[in-house]
């Protein structure tokens, strides 16, 4: 026996292997932990997104200000952000969530052309022409959204576009016990 | 109704490989001849189906058929022909019929040439590869069926994911599962094997020729892979370490490994088990890449299909394939080992060394791979482990090897003497002594460069001299052609390696890098050339918008040395945007510009790097796998020459 088992080694490794790869099949790549959890959001003063109606900056200051907010970062060159967006204008006009946006390098002119076919419910647009406070953010893709609660604290990061459970199963119940 | 045929074909592909997986099986049992080269025709049969398949997939490409999903989903009227075709295999249906398809053309092949190999092993051989077929075929038709036809016949298609509308893109998935399912083979060679109870120098000889072909082709689908990550993403890397990458990787480690100790097999009858463990390990391996790409385990840039329950279905398959073979291991093997004794200091023992440096290796680059995952199964953390940890491992891991692959093709088998071989080389020592001056006396290298362009230096040289002094001296040219084909591959590989070894040394370590914006007419110096930005401007391509800047580089003395177009694109169909970098080679280094964002006001974010040597990575990855082909070519010579001769001897 103890002479064979070295050749059973590699059939029970594996066999370890695949009940972990196993556990792995059903979980969501797209939830990612973000450094900041827990932490301030990052320092930023952006200007507003010119042209758009209210013409107002997004700043630190403004995330925290005793109610939970959402940071949604989008361009109106991404499409995953196409599909996202009915469901946070969802969020805002329906469930009276306050979404602000980062505008993240994209053209102010087709930004706008985006919103106004999109609609726009946002709160506060900032405009990061060269993705730098994406950078402070973390960001890798957009879109991202992140959730910020009273005390301007990161709470979750969400990368890739939000779909209709997302939004019901974790961010609406995130932002209801944030209140 | 190309498609229905395509279909079709696909299902009577199914039904001959599961007549091939099983048939000539219990034919080799009984020593039914007849019906074990059943599994000669099933083997054409198969190639036959699954080529009419594929063709007729590509034809509904080159056509543009957006009744076809998979056509709708992957491509569009406006893309350059060469992308329609292209695009056959750009996406999981398509591949997956590649993949099967390039699994029919080894199992063809292996049914035709190995002459001389014995009925019952071939039998058995193309069994396990009807398995396999059987399986994907399977896999394929129930989860992934690439002749879906749509109710809703749309305008136009989707298009392609832009950043693989490139030209590396078209060859380098092939060539990855040329290598991925050419792995396929020694696997299946491994399990015949431990069905019949035996290995023999014979089983490794038959068994190698096919073993290198697909080295070759792995070797260079990561190196296009590397090449295309290197222009098209724009990061100046060409290695990141990523999941993907490491799993084309891992199989590839393990296949240098195997290859040398079925060389073992071959000359000394030993390292049996040893061998067949490395071969099931490969071809699992290939398969785990396989499926680390297709089910969504991993994310990273290259996973363009993730589904959970193609997954479930995927690693079903890999626990019968792979943990059926190590069940069938861990019972036939242990009564094979045997071969005879061979002293430490021996070319038996440098080629173990080999082995246990390669093997710890790729453990080091599965554990690299697989640890955020068990981590994240057990704390819930994500972490990435990135270059950091595989610098500090799988390096110091490669530096013992590059130094040890000098002196062991000086070893005799069975006992050698290590002084005698390291006299032999003082030349290379000499060599390696002026590298290490030269790269001190340049300063600003630091140890790491200074060493790793010495490690270089010393195995191209040892390299070279232990293949001269092979046939050096009176005869020089008859003893140079009678020298086998396997010595000159050898060879080959071993002083590419050298030169890959310098290129990613020198590009690691010497790299330029500047990042600026910039305004036309603005000015950078950078690794002793001027940098200069003339112009940025709006042009059109087949399928995308673009911005181009104009970049021309002049030398010290303020000669034009290249203009540099890099580019951004914007795909509208996709809404995606990619940078395409513009790079201008010397063979010693490449001039490579990025341009970035910006506007005419504030300027562009201009990136600006100098890579020496980096052409040397690829040029040293193309020249080892050349070595891998022309060593099999020898397999195959020897073998003719073998089967010309017995006749003549039987006759006498």
């Amino acid at each position: 026996m103890m002479k064979r088992l070295p050749y059973l080694l590699p059939l029970i490794v594996f066999a370890g292997l695949a009940v972990y790869l196993w556990n792995g099949l059903g979980r969501d790549p797209s939830v990612l932990p973000s450094a900041l959890l827990d932490k301030p959001a990052p320092q930023f003063d952006l200007p507003p997104l010119p042209g758009r109606q209210p013409e107002e900056p997004l700043a630190t200051r403004h995330l925290a200000t005793g109610e939970p907010v959402l940071v949604n970062f989008f361009a109106s060159w991404c499409g995953a952000c196409q599909v996202e967006h009915p469901i946070l204008n969802d969020m805002a006009s329906r469930n009276g969530v306050t979404i602000h946006a980062i505008n993240y390098k994209d053209t102010p002119d087709r930004a706008r052309a985006f919103l106004q076919r999109l609609g726009d419910h946002y709160q506060r647009i900032g405009a990061d022409p060269d993705g730098r406070v994406a950078i402070d953010f973390g960001v890798y893709g957009i879109p991202e959204t992140f959730v910020i609660d009273g005390e301007g604290r990161i709470q979750l990061r969400h990368a890739g576009p939000i779909s209709p459970e997302t939004a019901q199963k974790v961010i609406l119940p995130l932002v209801e016990a944030l209140k | 109704m190309t498609v229905e045929t395509g279909h079709f074909a696909l299902i009577v592909a199914l039904i001959l490989a599961t007549l091939q997986a099983t048939v000539p099986l219990w034919a080799a049992n009984r020593g039914n001849r007849e019906l074990m080269n059943l599994a000669r025709h099933t083997a054409w049969g198969q190639l036959i189906c699954v080529a009419l398949a594929f063709l007729a997939l590509m034809y509904a490409f080159a056509r543009s058929d957006f009744s076809v999903q998979v056509v709708a989903l992957n491509s569009h009227s406006a893309k350059p022909f060469l992308y329609k075709l292209a695009a056959t295999w750009g996406h999981h249906e398509g591949s997956l019929v590649l993949w099967i398809l390039i699994l029919a053309v080894f199992g063809a092949f292996i049914a035709t040439f190995n002459r001389g190999m014995p009925d019952t092993l071939r039998a058995r051989v193309l069994a396990v590869q009807g398995m396999i077929a059987a399986g994907f075929l399977l896999f394929t038709l129930l989860t992934s069926n690439p002749f879906t036809r749509l109710i809703d016949l749309p305008i136009d298609g989707n298009g392609l994911n832009p950043l693989l509308q490139d030209p590396g893109l078209v060859f380098h998935p092939p060539l990855l599962y040329f290598g991925y399912v050419g792995m396929s083979t020694a696997f299946s060679f491994a399990v015949a094997a431990l069905i019949e109870g035996k290995v023999t120098p014979d089983w490794a000889r038959w068994a190698k020729p096919w073993l290198l072909i697909a080295w070759a082709g792995l070797t260079m689908g990561i190196s296009l892979g590397s090449w295309w990550a290197y222009y098209e993403l724009g990061w100046g890397g060409f290695w990141f370490w990523d999941p993907v990458e490491n799993a084309s990787f891992m199989p590839w480690l393990v296949a240098t490994a195997l290859i040398h100790c079925i060389s073992v097999v071959a000359k000394r009858d030993s390292f049996k088990s040893w061998t067949l463990l490395l071969a099931i390990l490969g071809f699992s391996l290939s398969l785990l890449g396989t499926f680390i790409v297709r089910s969504g385990l991993l994310t990273s840039v290259h996973a363009f299909a993730t589904d959970p329950a193609r997954g479930v279905f995927i690693l079903a398959l890999l626990g019968i394939a792979i943990g059926g073979a190590f069940l069938l291991f861990a019972i036939r093997a242990p009564s094979m080992e045997g071969g005879s004794g061979f002293a430490p200091v021996s070319r038996e023992g440098a080629l173990l060394i080999n082995n246990l440096l390669l093997a710890t290796a790729t453990a080091t680059v599965l554990l690299g791979t697989l640890y955020p995952l068990v981590l994240e199964a057990v704390t819930g953390d994500k972490v990435s482990v990135g270059p950091p940890y595989f610098n500090a491992t799988f390096v110091p891991l490669m530096l013992p090897m590059l130094a040890m692959m000098a002196l062991g093709p000086l070893f005799a088998w069975r006992q050698a003497r290590a002084v005698e071989a390291v006299k032999k080389l003082w030349l290379a020592g000499i060599v390696a002594a002026v590298v290490l001056g030269i790269t001190l006396w340049i300063g600003e290298s630091g140890i790491a460069g200074a060493f790793g362009m010495t490690i270089a230096g010393w195995l191209a040289a040892a390299t070279i001299f232990a293949w001269v002094k092979r046939w050096w001296g009176k005869g020089a040219l008859q003893r140079l052609v009678g020298l086998p084909m396997e010595v000159h591959g050898m060879t080959m590989a071993h002083f590419a390696a050298a030169v890959l070894v310098a290129g990613i040394t020198a590009t690691s370590i010497w790299q330029g890098e500047a990042v600026k914006l910039m305004k036309p007419g603005d000015q950078v110096q950078l690794a002793g050339y001027s940098w200069t930005l003339d112009r940025v401007y709006d042009t059109v391509g087949p399928n995308y918008q673009a911005m181009r800047g104009e970049i021309t580089v002049k030398d010290d003395a303020g000669k034009l040395v290249s203009t540099l177009y890099p580019e951004r694109r914007f795909y509208p169909v996709a809404q995606q945007n990619t940078t395409e970098a513009a790079i201008h080679t010397t063979w010693v280094s490449d001039l490579y510009a990025v341009l970035g964002e910006g506007d005419a006001v504030a300027g562009w974010a201009i990136r600006l790097y100098y890579n020496p040597l980096v052409p040397w990575i690829w040029v040293g990855a193309t020249l080892m796998a050349l070595g891998g082909l022309v060593s099999a070519a020898g397999k195959v010579r020897v073998r003719r020459a073998r089967a010309a001769k017995q006749p003549a001897e039987a006759a006498a």
